[in-house]
C-alpha cells in the first residue's frame, strides 16, 4: 500500500451500517425504493414528510387516500409513498386524479406534483378541475423551472432569472399561482415554502379534510439548477433566503402575491372558503331536474 | 435561557429530552437539521459516510428537548427523535453565569 492510499483509508473511516435503526415515517414509504434520486440540499423530501404528517394529522383512513403524481422532480414522490399511488403521465395527474374522484366518492384524492407538471402542460386541467371544484388536494411544489430535464424557464419563472433556456435572463411574465387557483374557484388556496414546515403540516391536514379542490403552493430551493445558474448558493443558502423575506399574510389579497425573482415572498392561508362540490352540486342539480327519477352514485361498491 | 437567580419552582419544571438517531448512511449532507435546530445539539462531522457526504453528529449529549424539527426538515429521513425520559434542570445550568449561559 503505497504511503498516500494509506493516508487516505485512514482518513476515510467509515462507520458501521445502522441495521437496527427505523425511522417512525418507513411505514409510509416504500423503503425498497429509497434513496430517493432528490440532490442534496432539495427541499421536495422535507415536503414528503410534511405531507406525511399532514396526513397523520387529518386522520384519514390510509386505504381511503390516493395520491397521483405527474411528470418531473416532484412526480417522483407518489412512487415513494406507501399508499394507493399513481405516477401518471405528463400534465395528465389532475385527470387521473378526477377519475378517482369521481369513480371512487369516499376516496381523498391528493395530487403531489410540480409547477411544470400541473401548471404549464396540465395548466387547463387544473383550472378546469378548480372550476368544477371536485374533491381533490393538490400540493404544488414550485422550483420555478423545469429541475428535472435541465433547468428550462417555465411558466413560474420569475422575471430576469436564469434559466437554461434563457441565458440572459427569463422576459415573460410568470403565473401568480394562488391567483390563477383562486380565480378558477379553488375554495382553498394557501402558499407556504419548505422551511414553514409546520404550518405546512397544518395546512395539508387542512386540506385533506376539505371538500373541494383544495391548492397549496410550496416553494421549494432547487440546489442543482436553479439556483446554481442564479448563483444563490446551495439550497441551505435559499432555506435562509425564505426565512428572511417570507412575510406571513393570511387572507392576503391574491392579486398582490406574485413573485419575483429574489423578492419577498409572501405566505399564508389565503382563500378558506364555502362552495357545494362538484358531485354535490350533479346530485343536488339532477334532483331537482329529475325527481324520484334520479338515483345518485354512491361509490363502485353501490350496486348499480 | 438563564435567569438572574434560580427559579423558586424548578423543582417542579421537567425539561423535555429526546433521544437522537441518525441514520448515517442515508444522509446526503444537505446541512437543515445542524442550521436550524433550535439548541445547537448538532454539528457536521468531518468524516464522510459511504456516499461520500459530511453527516451530523451528536455535539451536545442530552441537550435535545425533543422538539422533532430535525426530523420534520430532512429530506432524507435520515434522522428522528424518540421521546425520552424528561429531566428536572440543575440548578447551575439556569442561572446567569451558569454553563448553559448564552451570547
Amino acid at each position: 500500500m503505497s504511503e498516500t492510499e494509506q493516508e487516505f483509508t485512514e482518513t476515510l473511516t467509515i462507520p458501521p451500517p445502522e441495521e437496527d435503526l427505523h425511522h417512525p415515517m418507513e411505514q409510509y414509504l416504500r423503503m425498497e425504493r429509497l434513496p430517493h434520486i432528490w440532490c442534496s440540499t432539495c427541499g421536495i423530501g422535507t415536503i414528503i414528510t410534511a405531507f406525511i404528517s399532514g396526513l397523520q394529522k387529518s386522520e384519514l383512513d390510509r386505504e381511503k387516500v390516493a395520491v397521483v403524481s405527474g411528470i418531473g422532480c416532484s412526480g417522483r414522490a407518489a412512487g415513494y409513498l406507501r399508499l394507493d399511488s399513481f405516477h401518471s403521465t405528463h400534465g395528465r395527474a389532475i385527470p387521473f386524479a378526477t377519475g378517482l374522484a369521481l369513480g371512487n366518492p369516499d376516496l381523498k384524492v391528493a395530487v403531489i406534483s410540480g409547477d411544470g407538471d400541473l401548471v404549464a402542460i396540465g395548466g387547463n386541467h387544473l383550472i378546469h378541475a378548480a372550476r368544477r371544484n371536485i374533491n381533490m388536494t393538490i400540493v404544488c411544489i414550485n422550483n420555478f423551472n423545469y429541475a428535472m430535464t435541465g433547468g428550462q424557464a417555465g411558466p413560474t419563472t420569475p422575471l430576469e432569472a436564469n434559466a437554461s433556456t434563457a441565458p440572459y435572463g427569463c422576459y415573460e411574465f410568470p403565473f401568480n399561482l394562488p391567483y390563477l387557483a383562486e380565480s378558477s374557484g379553488a375554495v382553498y388556496v394557501a402558499r407556504w415554502t419548505a422551511l414553514h414546515i409546520r404550518r405546512l403540516t397544518n395546512a395539508i391536514a387542512e386540506a385533506l379534510l376539505k371538500p373541494g379542490f383544495s391548492f397549496i403552493e410550496v416553494i421549494c430551493p432547487c440546489t442543482t439548477l436553479y439556483a446554481r445558474r442564479n448563483r444563490l448558493g446551495d439550497g441551505l443558502d435559499l432555506m435562509r433566503f425564505y426565512h428572511d423575506n417570507a412575510i406571513i399574510r393570511h387572507g392576503a389579497d391574491t392579486r398582490e402575491v406574485d413573485i419575483g425573482f429574489q423578492d419577498r415572498i409572501i405566505v399564508g392561508k389565503f382563500i378558506d372558503k364555502e362552495k357545494p362540490t362538484f358531485l354535490e352540486k350533479r346530485d343536488q342539480y339532477l334532483k331537482s331536474k329529475l325527481g324520484e327519477q334520479f338515483i345518485p352514485y354512491k361509490g363502485p361498491n353501490d350496486g348499480h | 435561557m438563564s435567569y438572574w437567580r434560580v427559579p423558586l419552582d424548578i423543582q417542579e419544571i421537567e425539561i423535555p429530552h429526546g433521544d437522537l438517531h441518525i441514520i448515517v448512511e442515508r444522509c446526503k449532507g444537505c446541512g437543515f437539521c445542524e442550521e436550524y435546530c433550535p439548541k445547537d445539539v448538532l454539528e457536521m462531522s468531518t468524516d464522510f459516510n459511504r456516499k461520500g457526504y459530511h453527516y451530523p453528529n451528536i455535539l451536545k449529549q442530552g441537550a435535545c428537548v425533543n422538539c422533532n424539527l430535525c426530523e420534520m426538515i430532512c429530506p432524507e429521513f435520515a434522522i428522528f427523535c424518540l421521546e425520552g425520559e424528561p429531566r428536572h434542570p440543575d440548578p447551575g445550568e439556569v442561572i446567569q453565569g451558569g454553563e448553559n449561559r448564552e451570547g
